[in-house]
């Protein structure tokens, strides 16, 4: 990751990686507030993202390429399979776009994690993932006041049919699933899977390097060679994760989007 | 030996989780050795229950960060 750590790493003893080794202010390192690496890999994404779909759109054949192939199959993914089968064919049109951007936005940042000279999952901060968390959380909530009405849509969030005594408790609940803990988990999911995944591949490559180069021992040289496999094993296994995480987080958005359309609860 | 408590904590608390991940998936592997043709439905509902199982071992993730100190 940074050449800083490997440095710190080779002192006397290892120094496990932690939270402290995703702070890396890039600009303006004058106190809290500074351009870290992330924002720049997060700006850097959108501009690729941008260049790529409009690069790739303008001259679309019939007989796809490869790389109308690739975003047609990237575009189907999220309109059929995820946005047309969950919201509904009625009105799954109008959510395409949202679902697509965070989709790709998504997908591209956490790719970053493991794609040379970038390596730095932007969602490992846990403010980025908490805005796009933000913006789902607003749309959902709009649309179901928007379609009710305030006292109507706090009113739809109870299940029909329970008994008058059990109401306030199931609304208490109910108001907790909606307003704190859907965002919530939303946005910790994100974040917890690329810094998780992230700090793991920290562990064992710079775990490894310190073993090879600095530990003077050859029981732990010989033993390096099975942590940087389990580096390899584990970068392939972040590819899964990333891609999978993506999809996760459409997947409820789409969810929770479609619960504020449904006709009943 | 030295150490922190807070990572003993998380490795309790990803238990439940990793049963209950192991029991969706193994659901979904059932159903779609019954029913191969349910299988784009039972994918969805398989990830969902997968993502809303490991949030709380995400959960546990996190706290064992913040109780770190």
């Amino acid at each position: 990751m940074s050449l800083g750590l490997l440095a710190a790493a080779g002192g006397e003893t290892f120094t496990a990686p932690g939270t402290e080794d995703f702070w890396q202010p890039l600009f303006g390192t004058s106190g809290a507030l500074a351009v870290t690496r992330p924002a720049v890999v997060l700006v850097i994404s959108a501009i690729i993202i941008m260049v790529v779909l409009s690069v790739a759109t303008r001259r679309l054949s019939i007989v796809p390429g490869k790389g109308q192939m690739l975003t047609e199959a990237t575009y189907g993914l999220v309109r059929n399979s995820i946005a047309r089968d969950i919201i509904g064919s009625r009105d799954f049109l109008r959510f395409v776009p949202l679902l697509f951007s965070c989709f790709t936005l998504i997908l591209l940042n956490n790719l970053f994690g493991i794609i040379p000279f970038f390596q730095y999952p932007t969602m490992a901060r846990i403010a980025f993932p908490l805005v796009l968390a933000l913006v789902v959380f607003v749309v959902y909530h709009y649309l179901g006041i928007k379609r009710r009405g305030l006292a109507g849509y706090l009113g739809s969030l109870l299940p029909p049919g329970l008994p008058g005594w059990i109401k306030p408790l199931v609304f208490l609940l109910e108001l907790i699933t909606y307003f704190i803990t859907r965002p919530v988990t939303l946005a910790l999911r994100l974040f917890g899977n690329m810094f998780a995944g992230h700090l793991l591949l920290l562990l064992f490559i710079t775990g490894g390097e310190y073993m090879l180069l600095h530990s003077g021992s050859l029981g732990l040289q010989i033993f390096s060679i099975p942590t940087f496999g389990m580096g390899v094993v584990m970068t392939l296994f972040e590819l899964l994760v990333e891609f999978l995480q993506a999809y996760i987080f459409t997947l409820l958005a789409a969810l929770y989007i479609a619960g504020s359309l449904a006709d009943e609860h | 030996m030295t150490g922190n408590i807070a990572i003993l904590g998380y490795g309790l608390s990803a238990i439940g989780p990793g049963i209950g991940v192991g029991l969706i998936f193994a659901a979904y592997i059932n159903g779609v050795a019954r029913q191969p043709e349910a299988r784009g439905m039972l994918q969805t509902i398989a990830f969902l229950g997968f993502a809303l199982t490991e949030a709380l071992a995400i959960f546990g993730l996190a706290l064992a960060f913040v109780f770190r100190s």
